[in-house]
């Protein structure tokens, strides 16, 4: 089964073929690219795609590569022996943490493993052979669970670290580019089939030229522009206001959705304060 | 198969492995990708290359290996008998286009023109009715209406696919380096200062036991958060002019420190540090920084290092107005002076080497404006720049 993007995701062929080699060689995909370009919807809809259910595990930066595995709960058995009662099954008090979700399920699921770069500088490390060999041992009960079907792992990182060599040299790799203007009208039009025409148009030359604004602390991306026309729709705003591009105005309606930072806001106002001036 | 690339790609600086080189294989292999320039390209970065600061070099790469390939092409053709293709391609003429080409001057004639042609032209072509390309009515080009044309190879999917690689849109990304800087960082590590901050997510074992105890032995669990680097660093960073020499180990320092100190910032400045610093040097002069922003944005638990040469004219240093490359209001020291003012911690770190330092005057000027704390550009120097940071 090939994924080709779904109903609600457009894939470029190079993300397509990334999946696929991933899927079929099932070795863990590695995803990057600017936040906002859907880098943790494309596990939602390969696995709806693929028709497998999706195991979600979003990384924070007290995550450790344990939990993921399992979880040892010694303090509870501790207490429950204090009460006097039989703890002599270990197995009770281990929890189950994704990857061993993952491992045990009964048909192959995709992992999602969420902002990986979130967590400690050792994280990547501490997973080599789980992602390699798809198992693991739990020392407690002594037992290996091995994946009785290896899952489709999908990785996203936002670059805040960089990753060890040993593990990238596992992962494929791919970079979801900004998308051009052609592949930015195909996702809206995914998103808003019955959006007006000229809407779209305008909307996206004010949306490419707030991004090419040099200086923005964080530039909109693709859910943000998503957002953005959800509101203009909404609001029923006409698309003359968007076509008035005259630098002088340069903020344009609901642009809240947009800037996300105050002094973008500012530069924004400020460089159509130095357009009045000028004319 | 493929050792070709394989090699291509390390001689281009793309760090690829045995064992990835045999995942592109086994994709091949699977038939991911079978006969498809374009197919075969992303399914190939997407197996080989791990960080997208490596695209830039991995296109390169693939330019020249295709490029390789052409000229094999060009190969297996020759070996061919001429005789072969002369027939083949005289038998698909017609009696019309046959009289056009001896009208040419016969085939003999069309083909030494080829050759002529292809030596004159530099460049790809499409379009026109002289040069050799892709459609069009010269003799010589693919898809075009010539009657006499002679078919170069490559499909119009080639193209295609030539062109996602000669975009090279990855350039930009290819900013950042990856060496032996494993000494530099152990120097950097000098200047870590942990401390507990955040969620308590640790076991704390000695308080846990005391606060049992004191429970009449029922448990008590106690919970320390992590220790983690608290060090803050502001770094600024001279570029350009007489700091190229000293670019490769700044290079080594910038990505040692990058790795190192959790809270850090960096600027770029030129020569001496004035109204205005930088962060991105493509884009300095449409992006600069004030100085007093960055000073008030960064606390004074900041430790500040410059990284510079210090070499230039005195008066860069001691004059408004001296700076080479604009009319700086407020000469270059007092700058300095209100860094040292709003930050306890600095050290200037200077590549020259120590010996030289008495032979620039500048570099005394700057030594004594931020109290002899300049180091040298070593592993110990770094050391002890960090050893006076921490303190």
């Amino acid at each position: 089964m090939k994924f080709q993007g779904t109903k609600q995701y457009v894939a470029t062929s190079d993300l397509q073929m990334a999946v696929n080699a991933a899927v079929t060689l099932q070795r863990p995909l590695l995803i990057k690219g600017e936040p906002g370009t859907g880098k943790t919807m494309l596990a939602e809809q390969v696995a709806q795609a693929l028709e497998m259910p999706l195991i979600q595990w979003h990384i924070k930066s007290t995550t450790k590569a344990q939990q993921g595995l399992y979880e040892y709960d010694a303090v509870s058995r501790l207490r429950d022996s204090q009460l006097g009662n039989n703890v002599d099954d270990i197995g009770r008090y281990i929890s189950r943490g994704k990857l061993w979700q993952a491992f045990e399920a009964k048909s192959p699921a995709v992992l999602l493993i969420d902002e990986i770069d979130k967590a400690d500088i050792e994280f990547p490390n501490d997973l080599l052979l789980e992602l390699d060999k798809m198992e693991f041992h739990v020392y407690e009960t002594g037992e290996t669970v091995r994946a009785t079907h290896r899952p489709v792992i999908i990785i996203t990182s936002n670059n805040e670290k960089e990753l060890p060599d040993a593990f990238l040299r596992r992962c494929f790799f791919h970079f979801i580019q900004f998308p051009d203007k052609e592949t930015m009208t195909e996702i809206i039009r995914v998103h808003y089939p019955d959006i007006k025409e000229k809407l779209v148009q305008e909307a996206l030359e004010v949306f490419f030229d707030i991004r090419d604004i040099p200086g923005l602390k964080k530039r909109p991306s693709t859910s943000e522009l998503i957002d953005w026309l959800k509101l203009l729709m909404s609001d029923d705003i006409p698309d003359t206001v968007l076509q008035q591009r005259d630098k002088s105005k340069a903020i344009p309606p609901l642009y809240g959705a947009l800037l996300k930072n105050e002094q973008d806001v500012q530069l924004l106002e400020r460089l159509a304060f130095m357009h009045r001036r000028q004319s | 198969m493929l050792v070709n690339l394989f090699y291509c790609l390390r001689e281009y600086g793309v760090p690829v492995s045995i064992r990835e080189h045999v995942d592109l294989l086994s994709a091949l292999d699977a038939g991911l990708a079978y006969a498809d320039q374009e197919q075969f390209y992303f399914l190939a970065r997407t197996a080989l290359v791990k960080d997208e600061k490596h695209f830039d070099k991995f296109d390169r790469a693939m330019t020249a290996f295709w490029s390789g390939l052409d000229s094999l092409e060009g190969l297996v053709e020759a070996s061919i008998p001429d005789e072969w293709l002369r027939s083949e391609f005289l038998k698909q003429l017609s009696e019309e286009e046959k009289a056009k080409i001896d009208s040419l001057g016969g085939l003999d004639e069309l083909i030494k023109k080829f050759k002529e042609r292809l030596e004159e032209q530099q460049k790809r072509h499409a379009g026109g009715n002289k040069w050799i390309g892709t459609g069009g009515t010269s003799p010589f080009s693919h898809g075009g209406y010539h009657p006499s044309g002679i078919r170069i190879g490559g499909e119009g999917q080639h193209n295609r696919a030539v062109k996602v690689w000669e975009k090279r849109e990855f350039r930009n990304l290819d900013d950042s380096i990856e060496l032996g800087t494993r000494n530099l960082k152990i120097a950097l590590r000098r200047l870590r200062k942990f401390a507990r901050e955040g969620a308590a997510d640790q076991f704390d074992l000695d308080d846990t036991i005391h606060s049992t105890a004191r429970n009449a032995g029922l448990l008590d669990i106690k919970m320390v958060p992590e220790k983690h680097n608290a060090v803050k660093v502001l770094l600024f960073f001279d570029v350009g002019g007489s700091m190229n020499r000293h670019v490769k180990i700044c290079e080594e320092l910038f990505s040692a420190a990058r790795t190192e100190f959790k809270h850090l910032e960096f600027f770029y400045f030129h020569n001496c540090l004035y109204e205005s610093v930088w962060k991105d040097n493509r884009r300095r002069y449409s992006e600069g920084i004030s100085t007093l922003d960055v000073m008030n944005r960064y606390g004074s638990d900041y430790k500040v290092i410059f990284v510079g040469d210090a070499s230039m004219s005195p008066w860069e240093i001691v004059y408004p107005g001296g700076s080479v490359e604009h009319n700086n209001a407020e000469a270059g020291q007092t700058w300095l002076e209100r860094i040292g003012q709003s930050y306890h911690k600095i050290a200037w770190i200077n590549p020259v080497p120590e010996k030289q330092w008495d032979y620039t005057q500048s570099i005394g000027l700057i030594q004594s404006i931020v109290d002899d704390k300049m180091f040298p550009l070593t592993v110990k120097g770094l050391e002890q720049a960090m050893t006076h940071l921490a303190r």
